[in-house]
């Protein structure tokens, strides 16, 4: 299982003189059980990116494989596609509709045509799996918190058992602790679950955590596809794309030209730790 | 998707017409819609033609881009011309199986797709060249002696710069939404009308929601910045009359003036 992407570019508006492409000769291959973190600044390509990745878009030119097979193909299936590759989007909780917590999450389920018992045996896995506890399960989603809705949202697309999981910006507008609990929730599905990982972000924090591999967007480009640490080493190229490198990564650069002998080949805090500590105990 | 809906289409360049005071176009229109009723022959239609001409190449907005928005009354126009056509009574010129075309009916059929060509493209010209917000503080100065006898004048302009406002957010939204529904297997466009209707639940309902949220945001910030409505409230741009818009006002009474003097049906 494998999503290519074969220089594919993506205008907007082809026939006016208001042509944007959004999407200039871009090629990547995402490989079965990654952690991809996508990243980029507003305007940058990446919604379009990931809207390519369930067949929402289609390449103006350039080819997008899923399992080997052209999502552009007049055969291709794209609800089997959509129940392959789930997509959260931005504020997800703005697709709430459904009275109740359950049975919204088994709206995504009863489209793929199921049969009842299977879409809430799925409804109430992916929300057992989302951390839902059961006495909120048949309460009105509109009268939860923030973090809480998002979950169930999240839980909307799982119950599609996606093989491949895309969140765009997941933790937009949540605080701290909500932040950190949609963060854990995505690792666990990664690491437990198996589910392939997407996530969009211009937190450089959040994703250089998590994430195995970057992909770097501007303007419609991809200009880095690399493991975090080797991203994070064109400081300056980042910064002007309007990005920003991990903040303890920052810290180490100014410890290293403080004249401290650390490397500041680092990205997270746990290894920045135990990097101060070596130097220190020395 | 939705994104190729244009409504309330603003077209964005400097030209004489943009300079316009908004109540001269909006009153221009006005003017120019009685002109076409006035006009009886042949000379009062290209008198109304001639204004028009002007209009739009005073207006620097490019033909093209205005005849664009014909494209959605041409239903319209076609249903117009055909019933015009076959249902008017007169001298037959033409006869085939029941069908008889008249003389009066050919002229009738051609008159009102003209009129009504003329109305759009006139109306089009006031807001391609005019921001909404500007025709809204235009109407509402426009009507504001009926302040007098009590017509809310001021929140009815209010409502409509917001609503205004508020459609290509709406329409935006609509987008974001039918491709979230849409990643979870929702299908828009298939199914008979019931099947379709009931799709479109899943739409409607965070729409409206989105849409109060909205509203509640919206009034939130209005009343944190103290408004409260008409009374004492002033302008950043004070609407004032300048020459070019007395000259317009000359030039659309001379229109309307000799369209009717010439444009009666004895000179014909």
């Amino acid at each position: 299982m494998s999503i290519i992407f074969n220089h594919v570019c993506h205008s907007y508006d082809t026939d006016t003189q208001l042509k944007t492409d959004a999407l200039k000769d871009v090629s990547f291959k995402i490989d079965d059980g990654e952690f991809v973190g996508l990243i980029g600044h507003t305007g940058s390509g990446k919604s379009t990116l990931v809207q390519h990745m369930n067949g929402l878009m289609l390449p103006t030119s350039g080819e997008v494989y899923f399992d080997g097979k052209d999502i552009s193909d007049k055969e291709y299936s794209l609800k089997e596609l959509r129940s392959n590759v789930g997509l959260v989007f931005q504020y997800p909780e703005h697709q709430l509709f459904e009275a109740t917590v359950f049975e919204d999450v088994c709206f995504g389920p009863k489209n793929l045509g199921l049969e009842k018992k299977e879409v809430e045996l799925r409804a109430f896995q992916a929300l057992k799996l989302v951390g839902m506890k059961e006495e909120l399960f048949y309460q009105s989603p509109f009268d939860m918190s923030g973090g809480q809705k998002r979950r169930v949202a999240i839980a909307g697309v799982l119950a599609m058992k996606p093989r491949v999981l895309v969140l765009d910006e997941p933790t937009a507008g949540l605080d701290p602790k909500g932040r950190d609990e949609i963060l854990e929730l995505i690792k666990k599905l990664h690491d437990e679950e198996k589910i392939t990982i997407v996530l969009v972000s211009h937190s450089m924090d959040d994703v250089a955590n998590y994430a195995q591999r970057i992909l770097v967007m501007n303007k419609g480009e991809l200009i880095f596809d690399d493991t975090p640490k080797n991203v994070f080493k064109h400081v300056n190229e980042l910064e002007q794309m309007g990005l920003a490198i991990p903040q303890v990564t920052y810290v180490m650069h100014a410890l290293s030209e403080a004249g401290y002998d650390v490397s500041t080949d680092i990205s997270t805090l746990p290894e920045a730790v135990t990097e101060i500590l070596r130097i220190k105990n020395r | 998707m939705l994104r190729d809906i244009t409504l309330g289409q603003y077209y964005q360049t400097d030209s004489l017409i943009h300079r316009l005071d908004p109540r001269t176009k909006i009153s221009g229109t006005f003017f120019f819609i009685v002109t076409i009723f006035m006009a009886k022959n042949v000379l009062g239609y290209a008198i109304a033609a001639a204004f028009l001409v002007m209009c739009i190449k005073l207006s620097k907005v490019p033909f093209k881009y205005m005849v664009r928005g014909m494209k959605a009354i041409l239903l319209l126009l076609l249903i117009t011309v055909v019933f015009n056509l076959l249902m008017t009574p007169g001298e037959v010129m033409w006869s085939f199986w029941k069908i008889n075309i008249t003389k009066e009916g050919l002229e009738n059929a051609v008159k009102m797709a003209l009129r009504l060509t003329f109305l759009i493209l006139g109306s089009g010209i006031m807001t391609l060249t005019t921001t909404p917000n500007s025709l809204t503080d235009g109407l509402e100065k426009l009507l504001g002696p009926l302040k007098k006898i009590r017509v809310p004048v001021h929140e009815i302009a209010m409502m409509m710069s917001i609503a205004l406002r508020f459609i290509p957010i709406l329409i935006e939204e609509t987008d974001k939404i039918m491709k979230a529904q849409m990643a979870r297997g929702a299908d828009f466009d298939s199914g008979n009308i019931f099947k379709r209707a009931k799709a479109l639940i899943p739409l409607l309902v965070p729409l409206i929601i989105s849409a109060f949220r909205r509203a509640g945001d919206l009034a939130m910030a209005m009343e944190a910045r103290c408004y409260r409505g008409d009374v004492g409230r002033t302008r950043m741009k004070p609407l004032h009359y300048e020459k070019r818009d007395y000259i317009a006002y000359l030039v659309m009474i001379l229109t309307l003036v000799m369209c009717i003097v010439f444009g009666r049906k004895i000179w014909w």
